[in-house]
């Protein structure tokens, strides 16, 4: 399958959950980070056919200076890093789940570094250290398995303290709701694999809370 | 939401216009609205290099000019800027003695600014700015953020650039003032970042938010509202507290409007915060007051304390001509 599917979807869920995440993040931050969100998702877009004549690697590489370059605020460097960690780790011909899971391993240092955060802080680390840990154990129902647990780890967030980031402002009032960039990331994980288990599905599932 | 706009995604861009046009004979707008520029450069001095997220106007395109930014970078509302935008402005404005930029305490800035950093070619060096005390400083925070006190480190740092002091020296010195200075804010209301349509937070008619950011994120507390005199003695006390001053100390008091808080109240919170003060014995030898850091429509203000050293208050005082500040000449 090409990856423009892939892309279509993981950011028209963006889109598509703007006003959600204008409300997640109103509730703990400064409500900025779905437009930010669909700003970037909108710029990458906008690339598609530039973006369909390239290999997954470069691909991957475009979409993380897109983000840096348009979205600003934390989550253009965090999504950039991380789509440009991803476009260096991965090999160059179809990656299996053992190399998803030894790129994300690379892609949640690489987010460690930039932001000084931990798993544990209420962040998209989050979702991405457990969806990381599924993917390097393989097994069985493995798709399934990553999607139900991304959306899952991003609702966790909210049994979290926020100690990174602007709710990190609130206290131990940002305790209770679900942290914006963890809720993001699971949309987009989400729309991946419900784009690689039914390819020609072209509007995403809807990601409801488990 | 009830704003003066035409269509929410063209908002920055005609502001920015309106702004360019406005203050003409003091800067120019950068290609793609990546930055606003000082017009009358001078080679040889040292650049400086602001930015953030827009919606607190004038800071900081209305800091750019003589005696302090040569060029600022605005980002969407309440969001940093990218930094595409600031290797920009670094193009645009280096005149061969370095870049210092001036970023405030915030993840997204700090992020940004980095990565800018890194890329760089020029000598360049960053004073973050976290004069807010309302949130505690640790090791497992984000720490205290970057508010009003930008605008002294700009204007000081500015003054001293001006002069033609080193980037090793502008870097120390915005250091310095930055250690000097403190804040706190209250907020009365919220504010409505146009894109997002509704109010960022909600507020009781008789509820306050004690030590509120500058994007109307929440700060210390929530509580009762209280009289001008209360509130001026939890800022100025919180302040105070952690400038640990001497008696007879000689500082710059700031009183802040957030956007939609009248003068007529900003100069009763100079008078109230006076009072403060002067029981702790310490001298308010300047003052500014006014919206100058701003959270789009907030009612509320913030107070800034800077216990400035006597050449630090002679750079305050010298000449400065911006759309938003202007002295001396």
């Amino acid at each position: 399958m090409n990856h423009l599917a892939l892309i279509r979807n993981a950011t028209q869920t963006l889109i598509v959950h703007v006003d959600e995440l204008t409300a997640l993040d109103q509730a703990i931050g400064d409500g900025d980070h779905g437009l930010n969100m669909k700003r970037g998702a909108q710029a990458i877009q906008a690339k598609l056919d530039e973006l369909a004549g390239q290999s997954l690697n470069d691909a991957l590489r475009t979409m993380g200076v897109t983000c840096m370059s348009t979205i600003g605020g934390s989550s253009g460097p965090v999504f950039g890093t991380l789509l440009v960690t991803l476009a260096k780790e991965l090999p160059a011909s179809r990656p299996d789940a053992a190399d998803l899971a030894r790129a994300l391993d690379a892609g949640i240092k690489a987010l460690t570094r930039l932001g000084k955060a931990e798993v544990g802080q209420k962040t998209l680390l989050d979702v991405l250290a457990p969806v990381q840990q599924l993917l390097a154990g393989g097994g069985a129902d493995l798709v399934a398995r990553v999607r139900d647990g991304a959306i899952a780890a991003a609702q966790a967030t909210a049994q979290m303290d926020a100690i990174k980031g602007r709710a990190s402002f609130l206290g131990e009032r940002a305790y209770g709701h679900v942290d914006p960039g963890s809720r993001s990331m699971a949309l987009i994980i989400a729309a991946i694999v419900d784009t690689l288990a039914n390819p020609s599905s072209s509007t995403p599932a809807s990601a409801g809370a488990p | 939401m009830k704003k003066l706009i035409n269509d929410v995604d063209d908002l920055l861009a005609e502001s920015l216009a309106g702004f360019a046009a406005a203050h003409a004979d003091i800067v120019r707008l950068g290609p793609e609205r990546h930055f606003v520029a000082r017009r009358e450069r001078k080679p040889g001095k040292v650049a400086l290099i602001s930015g953030g997220g827009s919606g607190h106007e004038p800071l900081h395109v209305g800091f750019v000019g003589h005696g302090m930014l040569d060029a600022a970078c605005p980002g969407q509302v309440f969001t940093s800027p990218t930094p595409d935008q600031m290797l920009a402005a670094a193009q645009a404005v280096d005149g061969g003695a370095g870049v210092l930029f001036i970023v405030k305490n915030y993840s997204g800035d700090m992020m940004n600014f980095q990565m800018a950093a890194e890329m760089l070619e020029q000598d360049n060096a960053t004073v973050i700015v976290n004069d807010d005390v309302a949130v505690e400083n640790s090791t497992y925070t984000t720490g205290r953020r970057g508010v009003a006190g930008t605008l002294v480190v700009e204007k000081v740092v500015g003054a001293a650039a001006e002069r033609g002091e080193s980037l090793a020296a502008l870097k120390a010195l915005g250091d310095a003032v930055n250690k000097a200075t403190a804040s706190m804010g209250v907020a009365l209301t919220s504010c409505t970042v146009p894109a997002a349509g509704s109010p960022t937070f909600q507020i009781g008619d008789h509820e306050m938010e004690l030590g509120v950011g500058i994007h109307g994120e929440p700060g210390r507390r929530r509580v009762k509202l209280g009289s001008a005199d209360e509130i001026a003695a939890e800022l100025t006390g919180a302040i105070l507290n952690d400038l640990s001053l001497r008696p007879g100390a000689e500082v710059l008091l700031f009183v802040n409007g957030f956007g939609g808080t009248p003068l007529l109240e900003q100069y009763l919170m100079v008078h109230a915060a006076h009072q403060v003060l002067a029981g702790a014995g310490v001298k308010v030898v300047r003052h500014l007051t006014g919206s100058y850091v701003t959270s789009l429509e907030m009612a509320g203000c913030s107070i800034t304390v800077s216990a400035l050293a006597p050449e630090q208050f002679a750079l305050w005082d010298a000449p400065v001509h911006t759309a938003a500040l202007r002295w001396g000449m």
